[in-house]
């Protein structure tokens, strides 16, 4: 402009460019300004902020306290893992003696720690003494129990692959009718708890959509309340990034604040169980107790949520402000 | 500084608001805009600033094609106009200092800067004692006082004001117009759109006469 050099009052001399040094602490100490700016309006209306943030809070800890939930589960059956035995059924025919033969063959094997012997006719008086079918037994002309050999792996060998790969070893001897992993049911247990954890992925991506409509939203309303102010800033030259500002910063408040939450409510939830989970353990004469929260959880919930804060409200700003224009 | 070539606005209803309007307006150069509720002055101002496009013909501003003006670059475009409404637009919730200073915030001044401008600005128009008010304890002349401050805190070369009188009585009216012509003084291009037709008379300033969406009279061309 060529009358940029006229000056509009006499007091003021015409400075207007400022440099490039001043530009770039100005543009900081804005964001700065708007960061706080924004925590000031929300902390305005405290009970507004408590609800939204309560809801991101919730919706935030329910996946992330199944998660530990489930870490802590599967400590526990990492712990019983450890005693996989191998149980191998011999056949009918196979005499006692040769049984025991195997069984010394056995405790040769490198990867085997101990091999039980368990003969038929003990066999059939565990069963008796367990199962309460005394009577039907004593019907029977025939004892139908078969010898077993009870194989415990060595304690370097006893991951779940290397046990079911010495179970198949074992199955090639020709007097072994049947070999079964006592760790069948761990695998089963870990199957089960796959699903689960499934489970809780699908439930914490729901869930994160919902945290990020309900920011979406909010911000929405935001906007509409201010959408006079809005008008005016780009009546006189506010450019879309700073009528943006202010509210991606309230998403970001908004996120971090019900990761707050999030994280007081997971807390808060795994202290009122550990109790009763130590006692638990106790009767089971074991020294497990609740692992809680480790940084890296903490650290990755408040990134979570406050991307998904920022996210939701972009979503907003972007739909909405656009649509908002002088008229 | 405003040239208007063949200029013409059809809104999407089917209106024609402004039809083959041509005029040139110089740097320095002070013009009221008159005529009846819709004859176009808030649409002819309206191009001007950005608000709407030409439909047909062209808008040149300081030299600038409006109609070459990408939507990104509108807000940049807008700080070199200053904008006064009838009803004031300003911020209820802020006060009169922050109402005056959001422009300069807006284009990235340091706040020494700002607190310089935004005081000089509000001593100009005689409301430095307000500064620290809120826009809601102001009178309608006051509050439009504040309107002009803002408007020219980023010394804009081009000023535009819609009804800037149009709730004021008499007296107010003329203070308003006294500091209009006081910003024409020192190369500000002024353009008010006003129906108060003796107020204007005694000005003696150009005037632009728009009829239906035509420009029926222009005192510079009789």
């Amino acid at each position: 402009m060529n009358d940029r050099n006229e000056p509009l009052f006499e007091d003021v001399e015409g400075r207007d460019r400022p440099g490039l040094l001043t530009s770039i602490k100005t543009y900081f100490l804005r964001h700065a300004q708007v960061f706080f700016y924004s925590l000031g309006i929300l902390w305005r209306a405290p009970f507004n902020l408590f609800m939204t943030a309560a809801v991101i809070g919730i919706a935030l800890a329910l996946p992330t306290g199944m998660h530990i939930l489930l870490n802590n589960a599967q400590q526990i059956s990492g712990g019983w893992d450890g005693a996989a035995k191998v149980s191998l059924f011999l056949k009918q025919k196979v005499s006692d003696k040769q049984a025991q033969l195997l069984a010394n063959k056995l405790r040769k094997l490198p990867e085997i720690a101990e091999v039980e012997y368990i003969s038929k006719q003990k066999g059939l008086e565990e069963f008796r003494e367990r199962s309460g079918y005394k009577a039907a037994i004593k019907a029977l002309d025939e004892n139908p129990i078969p010898a077993t050999l009870v194989v415990t792996p060595k304690l370097q060998h006893n991951d779940a692959k290397q046990v079911e790969q010495l179970a198949k070893q074992l199955g090639a001897y020709k007097q072994i009718e049947l070999v079964q992993l006592d760790s069948e049911w761990v695998q089963r247990l870990y199957a089960i708890m796959d699903i689960v954890r499934r489970g809780v992925t699908v439930l914490g991506l729901m869930l994160s959509i919902g945290v990020l409509l309900v920011v979406g939203n909010t911000i929405r309303l935001a906007i509409q309340n201010r959408r006079d102010e809005i008008v005016i800033v780009k009546l006189i030259g506010g450019t879309n990034g700073f009528i943006r500002r202010p509210f991606l910063y309230t998403g970001f408040w908004y996120g971090f604040i019900g990761g707050l939450i999030a994280l007081i409510l997971v807390f808060v939830s795994l202290l009122l169980i550990s109790g009763p989970v130590e006692n638990l353990a106790g009767l089971y004469q074991s020294e497990f107790s609740l692992h809680k929260m480790d940084f890296g959880t903490i650290f990755t919930i408040l990134v979570l949520s406050i991307g998904l804060g920022l996210g939701g409200s972009w979503i907003a700003v972007s739909r909405h402000l656009h649509e908002i224009e002088p008229r | 500084m405003i040239q208007f070539i063949q200029a013409c606005k059809r809104y999407e209803s089917g209106h024609d608001a402004l039809s083959n309007v041509s005029f040139e307006l110089q740097q320095g150069e002070m013009a009221f805009l008159t005529g009846h509720s819709g004859a176009g002055k808030s649409t002819l101002l309206k191009l001007i600033a950005l608000i709407e496009r030409t439909s047909r013909g062209q808008v040149l501003i300081n030299g600038e094609n409006t109609s070459k003006v990408k939507s990104r670059r509108i807000p940049m475009f807008r700080r070199n106009i200053g904008i006064i409404f009838q009803d004031h637009q300003l911020l209820f919730d802020r006060t009169v200092y922050d109402n005056v200073a959001l422009p300069l915030i807006i284009s990235g001044q340091p706040p020494r800067e700002i607190a310089r401008r935004a005081r000089a600005a509000l001593d100009k128009v005689g409301l430095l004692n307000k500064e620290k008010s809120f826009p809601i304890t102001l009178s309608g002349g006051e509050q439009q006082r504040v309107g002009i401050a803002r408007a020219v805190v980023n010394k804009p070369p081009l000023l535009l004001a819609d009804e800037p009188t149009g709730n004021l009585d008499p007296d107010l009216s003329w203070e308003i117009m006294q500091i209009f012509e006081q910003f024409r003084q020192v190369g500000v291009t002024v353009m008010v759109a006003s129906h108060d037709l003796d107020m204007i008379k005694r000005l003696q300033q150009r005037i632009l006469v728009l009829k239906n969406g035509q420009l029926v009279g222009d005192s510079a061309n009789p």
